[in-house]
């Protein structure tokens, strides 16, 4: 209580913290409540082709003629729900590698890092693209699957070396003691503890998730009958929006998926800072 | 102390072995995990894009045979393995009957000049920026850590679409794609020069800008930490000088970043993949677009096999050379494992 109580204050005298809460609070209402307000077809064709945004307020339209605004929202939804998705999925799999590793040390822990090692040194984007490839047509939930798959590695190291410190604390050999198994100290003595960390990693697993997704998109291996902010940037560079100077269709998911990632990064930054006092008097960078 | 290190150096090396066969096996595996395989997506495109279906049958029975698909899968890997062995990666299938190796070797070196410089001049003026950060603090740290980190946050292909936007099509001053003018032939007159730079200089300070963002933020929390830790309030309560203080600080903050850097020299060849994609530079991520769209498969897991290796090898160097600067490492590694 009295832990949270001094976060609360930090948090509200932190101003790098409000504005990322508000940024990344903002971004998510426009993709939640977005589509909702409009309450449309994205793909319906309301307008001309490349209507500019004088013509066909707010945004324009694109090469079909689409609301460049519906696009926007239903794109920014999706590469959320897939940021979402990749983020569980990491930071469930490195809680469980990590947890396991770091409480029972020994073998378990020489097994699971040397893996772990392994798999942080293969490049995370090699593995989605030949996935992706072997993978014909891919949903958005397929694409928040594979990218969680192939990022929780740093997840399950952190969680392993913060968990092998807690190991040796009194409580968790009191709940040793009084004969609990160790999976319930892991569920009940452990994970509390790291509970603030996997917060921060999850803010983190998500920003990278929804960038990959951008990358995948524009490497032509996007999520496939869907519209996500990679998607709708792909579809610019391959109609040349960009070179005809179409600039409604490609600034607005560029400028959203900057804001998205630098107020998630932003964000878990300032959770860094208020947690770690060390950092505070500037701030510092997420581990 | 010489024979611990060779322990070490063998350790790691047996490590980064095993890490490459689970690389290489990904790479030949996973494609080839789901249902059918290449040879039957290549001819449905085929045959979709009209192709006759007695040429169709021949160009099937050729494929199979031509990439051993009618064996089974163990004798297929083998091959496989075989085959990188002796330095060759198949042939490309969009582009057959190019070897993949040559198509590789004609796209590496305009990647590499577009990512080596980016990523050294990052490097510095990003370490530079983040110590004068760490050390000022006040404003100056503030105005500059939410810069960098802005920088780094955005996705180094977001600047390369604004940047393309800005200064190729708003403001015409540089062409809009391409590596050099369209329909010249690569040569070493002063003009091509001229002209490869103005291509050039786009792409690069797309790259380099998130590169100094990154570093910086790095070096900056590496610094400060450094300077709030015992060592450097028992120097300063001594009264060593500051000058002294910042030197062991900074000597102690670069270790991690010199890691940084040798990372970010793994990521040569697959870091600026879109980076290309965008201005349409004659890269390997150009290459590994068309591959893509082509379902070019030798194609594509021969960039990837590259890729991984330029990673690992720069991962294996880091560890070397961390074995040899930091004695900690060295002797807790060495001494009871």
């Amino acid at each position: 209580m009295l832990v949270r109580v001094r976060f609360l204050r930090t948090a509200i005298h932190s101003g790098r913290f409000n504005t990322s809460l508000v940024l990344v609070v903002l971004v998510v209402l426009f993709a939640l409540l977005g589509p909702v307000i409009v309450g449309h077809d994205p793909n319906a064709v309301v307008g001309s082709m490349n209507a500019s945004p004088a013509s066909h307020p707010p945004l324009g339209t694109d090469n079909f003629g689409r609301d460049e605004l519906t696009l926007l929202m239903y794109g920014t939804r999706t590469s959320l729900e897939i940021g979402a998705i990749a983020g569980l999925v990491a930071v469930l799999i490195g809680v469980v590698v990590g947890t396991l590793a770091g409480f029972y040390g020994g073998v378990v822990e020489e097994a699971l890092m040397g893996a772990t090692n392994v798999l942080i040194t293969i490049p995370a984007i090699v593995v989605l693209i030949l996935l992706s490839v072997a993978l014909g047509s891919r949903s958005a939930v397929t694409m928040g699957l594979i990218i969680g798959v192939t990022s929780w590695p740093w997840t399950a190291r952190a969680v392993a070396a913060q968990t092998s410190s807690l190991r040796t604390r009194e409580h968790i050999d009191i709940a040793r003691l009084s004969g609990a198994s160790g999976f319930g100290i892991i569920v009940r003595d452990v994970i509390p503890y790291i509970l603030s960390y996997l917060g921060m990693a999850f803010t983190l697993q998500l920003a990278t998730a929804v960038l990959t997704e951008a990358a995948l998109s524009l490497l032509g291996l996007g999520p496939t009958n869907t519209i996500s902010l990679g998607i709708l940037l792909q579809w610019s560079l391959l109609w040349e929006a960009v070179r005809q100077g179409v600039w409604w269709t490609f600034i607005p998911p560029t400028f959203f998926l900057s804001v998205v990632s630098f107020g998630l990064l932003l964000l878990n930054s300032s959770l860094d800072e208020i947690y770690n006092p060390r950092l505070q008097g500037g701030g510092g960078s997420g581990a | 102390m010489s024979a611990r290190f060779r322990r070490y150096i063998l350790t790691k090396l047996v490590w980064y072995l095993v890490a490459l066969l689970a690389a290489v096996s990904l790479n030949f595996f996973l494609p080839r995990v789901i249902p059918g395989n290449p040879v039957d997506t290549i001819m449905a495109h085929f045959l979709q894009s009209g192709g006759q279906g007695a040429a169709a049958g021949k160009m099937y029975q050729a494929f199979i045979a031509q990439f051993g698909l009618e064996r089974p899968l163990w004798g297929q890997f083998l091959t496989y393995l075989g085959d990188i062995a002796h330095g060759s990666l198949g042939q490309s299938f969009s582009l057959f009957p190019a070897h993949v190796t040559t198509l590789i070797g004609q796209a590496a070196p305009w990647t590499i000049a577009l990512q080596l410089p980016a990523i050294l001049i990052g490097w510095i003026l990003g370490n530079l920026l983040g110590a004068l950060a760490a050390f000022k603090r006040g404003a100056f740290d503030r105005n500059l850590f939410v810069t960098a980190l802005a920088f780094s946050s955005i996705p180094y292909y977001a600047l390369a679409i604004v940047l393309l936007y800005v200064f190729a099509v708003v403001l015409p001053i540089f062409p809009a794609s391409g590596g050099y003018a369209f329909g010249t032939i690569p040569n070493l007159s002063w003009s091509f020069i001229f002209d490869a730079l103005s291509h050039y200089l786009l792409p690069f300070l797309s790259l380099v800008v998130i590169a100094i963002g990154g570093q910086a933020v790095g070096m900056r929390s590496m610094a400060i930490y450094e300077l709030g830790s015992d060592y450097v309030n028992y120097a300063t309560s001594l009264g060593v000088s500051d000058r002294r203080v910042l030197g062991y600080v900074f000597r102690n903050a670069m270790l991690p970043q010199i890691t940084g850097l040798a990372l970010s020299l793994g990521t040569l060849v697959g870091g600026a993949l879109i980076t290309e994609i965008v201005f349409s530079y004659p890269g390997v991520g150009t290459l590994l677009f068309n591959a893509i769209n082509a379902n070019d498969y030798p194609l594509i897991q021969g960039i990837t096999l590259i890729i991984i290796v330029a990673v690992l090898l720069a991962n294996f160097l880091v560890d070397m050379a961390y074995g040899y600067i930091d004695p900690r490492i060295r002797a807790a590694r060495s001494g009871e494992r």
